[in-house]
């Protein structure tokens, strides 16, 4: 049972502090990562609900992508950053306020994820014409082949990955990160800036994956360990591993790329249908756009639900049932949700079984097993948004 | 004596079958465990139960052959015995040996401990 990481895997700047704290190294996206410490994932998810979990999330892909020649107007130079990488997503860039983080989906010409990212515009205004640009760690590469092409010879796409990328979240995350750096704690969800930390600068977003408030903070590698045990140093913070992460965004019901997000995969049919923006779907300007909007006018085949699931939790992969026995689509993400003390899962059904209340049930080791459609986040989240100033 | 298997389950003398410490510590938080049947006619290797982690599912196999006498039903509301107390409370069934020479195949303690080092 024990994992022994190839030798060909990448290690994370932290790597060291990880094994010091007694992490369970495992392979994941090419990295050697924690896929949990010594308490457990069950006491690191509760912890970061009831406090604040430190993620060490640095196998992702944070990025800049800066225009070549700016002409020195801020709302222009933003114009003109924009217009390089909306053809590629259904997102609408060039509406961002100075300062502002936007989820949104590359998308393949068939309307299929390639991805799900996070994109971004400087708050301040010697930045215009520049996006910050954080994706997965799976599809990296590719997405920043993608995007690097489209902007050929107008924008240069500068990677950032080589730096740490930690994930504060829960409920004392904010009084945790006020101590370290002040001025983070005044963000609104979905906002970020550039924060000055013992002579580097920070990269902060108030933003995560685990359903909670917290922040996500890009720091150079050269003040990386110094930032992590500062965080650590606090007795409000407990660092937690990936098998926490996961438990945390399920309960939250966020999709996760690779399993509930796919290319075949649709942002509608993902129940993601606030990410396809409306100045995008007037103008029908992005790649699927044809099926995308035929799908927002109803014509629908699946759509992504949360299930409450009684009994064995029903992982990825497992059939789900019609009440009558009839294969009607897959579990895409499940398992045991330590808040609820149940098992859940996300998966795929036709739009007639996908109202909250509808009993299906799925097949686990050839097993039916009762399940009902819920509403999600199975947990509710806890952003906190703050009045426009 | 209590002997053990490549698999990391236990038996002990009087037939009853667990999970060893070493094996709760790397699966990590059990939140279900699916009991066999009482009266059930296990081989030895045959799947007897599967235990959750909040990560994964894992069988349990049959040490040896022989039927199921008893379950720990208390792990039905409280699966999280078999990280607490995987050697007492934490035990999931146990057998009516039909041949406890068969016993004699697996591992002592000494040889497990060698196998987990």
């Amino acid at each position: 049972m024990a994992e022994v990481p190839a030798a060909d895997l990448k290690t994370v700047l932290l790597d060291d502090r990880h094994v010091a704290l007694g992490g369970r190294m495992v392979p994941f996206s090419g990295y050697s990562l924690p896929v949990q410490y010594p308490t457990g994932i069950i006491a690191e998810h509760k912890w970061c609900r009831e406090h604040a979990g430190l993620f060490d999330v640095s196998h992702m892909g944070p990025s800049f992508l800066v225009l070549d020649q700016k002409s020195g107007d801020g709302e222009a130079d933003h114009a003109a950053i924009a217009a390089l990488i909306e053809p590629l997503i259904c997102g609408d860039i060039r509406g961002l306020k100075p300062g502002q983080v936007r989820y949104t989906l590359l998308l393949n010409e068939t309307g299929g994820a390639l991805d799900d990212l996070m994109i971004a515009r400087p708050a301040a205004e010697g930045w215009g014409g520049a996006l910050y640009i954080v994706v997965n760690a799976g599809t990296k590469d590719a997405d920043f082949q993608r995007i690097a092409a489209a902007a050929a010879g107008q924008a240069t796409l500068n990677r950032s990955d080589h730096c740490a990328l930690l994930a504060l979240q829960g409920p004392e995350a904010v009084e945790v990160l006020r101590d370290v750096i002040p001025g983070a704690a005044d963000l609104s969800f979905m906002h970020y800036g550039s924060f000055d930390f013992d002579g580097s600068k920070l990269v902060i977003s108030r933003s995560g994956y685990t359903g909670e408030d917290g922040f996500e903070i890009l720091v150079d590698p050269s003040h990386a360990t110094i930032l992590f045990d500062r965080l650590l140093s606090d007795d409000r913070v407990r660092p937690i591993g990936l098998g926490a992460r996961d438990s945390l965004r399920l309960e939250a019901g966020l999709p996760l790329y690779g399993h509930d997000l796919d290319e075949t995969i649709s942002p509608v049919e993902a129940g993601l249908n606030f990410a396809v923006a409306r100045r995008r779907r007037d103008a029908a300007d992005f790649p699927g756009a044809t099926r995308i909007l035929s799908e927002l006018g109803g014509v629908l085949d699946r759509v992504r639900v949360g299930l409450f699931v009684e009994g064995a939790p029903a992982r990825e992969g497992a059939e789900i049932l019609d009440k009558y026995g009839a294969v009607i689509g897959k579990v895409t993400s499940g398992g045991f949700s330590p808040s609820l003390n149940r098992a859940i899962a996300l998966g795929f059904v036709p739009p007639d079984k996908a109202a909250p209340g509808t009993p299906l049930q799925v097949l686990v080791r050839g097993k039916p097993q009762a399940a009902e459609v819920t509403t999600t986040p199975f947990v509710p989240h806890r952003y906190v948004r703050k009045t426009a100033k | 004596m209590t002997k053990f298997t490549k698999d990391h389950e236990y038996i002990t003398e009087d037939g009853t079958v667990g999970i060893t410490p070493y094996a709760q510590e790397q699966l990590g938080d059990i939140v279900f465990v699916e009991l066999p049947k009482v009266g059930q006619k296990l081989k030895a290797g045959d799947e007897a139960a599967v235990v959750e982690s909040v990560k994964a599912a894992s069988e349990i196999y049959a040490p040896a052959s022989g039927t199921v006498l008893a379950i720990n039903t208390a792990l039905t509301g409280e699966p999280g015995l078999i990280n607490s107390a995987p050697e007492t409370d934490g035990w999931i069934f146990k057998l009516a040996l039909d041949d406890a020479g068969e016993l004699d195949g697996l591992m002592d303690a000494a040889a497990y401990a060698d196998l987990t080092k």
